[in-house]
């Protein structure tokens, strides 16, 4: 079966985001574009259950969702481990590409739990709609909410950003807000 | 169920009316918390989507194109 062009495309433009999501979920880059080609290799052979003028983005998403927590259960053997292992995986490997500028933030991220981690990502960074990150996760549109919630009350005190007075770890964040504000 | 619950004794108006609500924090962000993790959150996201396609998975694509095409002929 030959790739529609548009379908080629649609793929390839998801791509980049799915990368960071990836990354965001493993905290490791090498390991993140193994999921990333798993999920394409997934995707081009399951390509007659995509429907056209539905979201590419978060079909795509769906599988790499998915076959990330399969695979996580079988390497950890328990889904929630956000505290354990994960964060001593970033710690095990700090310099990597990309990880040095943002590396106080992504060990925060580390110690929330996987379900309330990727959650925040979906709504918060990939710019999914709550109702689109349910569909993804495959649970209720209440149940995100207050994962993002729960995610967000979490990073605030892991980081200690209080109020105005009190900066997190991120000059350029600092600089780039007060001048918004 | 008859038995009767204690009769309370009325608290007085004034103590009620001046009371403040409780001084602890809300488990709620404000929204310039929020705004500033949803920052960094972008920040650290958009810094991986700025690095756009990698070769490999152009690549990818192109073969798996390339051999659906080869085996539909």
């Amino acid at each position: 079966m030959a790739m529609d062009e548009s379908v080629r495309k649609a793929i390839l433009a998801a791509v980049p985001s799915l990368r960071a999501f990836a990354i965001s979920l493993s905290g490791n880059v090498d390991r993140a574009d193994d999921l990333v080609q798993e999920t394409l290799l997934r995707a081009l052979a399951n390509i007659d259950s995509f429907q056209p003028g539905t979201n590419m983005s978060a079909w795509l998403f769906t599988i790499l969702r998915n076959h990330f927590r399969s695979e996580y259960r079988k390497r950890r053997r328990e889904v929630e481990d956000g505290e354990g292992r994960y964060a001593e995986t970033l710690k095990s490997q700090p310099e990597q590409q990309g990880q040095v500028e943002f590396r106080e933030f992504r060990e925060a991220l580390a110690h929330l739990p996987a379900d309330q981690r990727e959650a925040l990502i979906l709504v918060g960074a990939s710019g999914f709609s709550y109702e689109e990150a349910a569909n993804i996760c495959g649970c209720a549109v209440g149940t995100i909410k207050s994962r993002v919630n729960r995610a967000r009350t979490r990073l605030s005190e892991l980081l200690s950003i209080h109020s105005a007075d009190e900066f997190g770890p991120d000059e350029q964040t600092r600089a780039v807000l007060a001048s918004g504000e | 169920m008859n038995e009767r619950k204690p009769a309370r004794q009325q608290k007085p108006m004034e103590t009620t009316a001046t009371r403040k609500k409780n001084n602890t924090k809300p488990a709620k962000l404000s929204r310039e918390v929020q705004a500033r993790l949803g920052q960094q959150l972008r920040a650290m996201y958009d810094d991986v989507v700025s690095q756009g396609v990698p070769d490999r998975f152009v690549e990818l694509l192109n073969r798996l194109n390339g051999d659906a095409n080869k085996d539909s002929h």
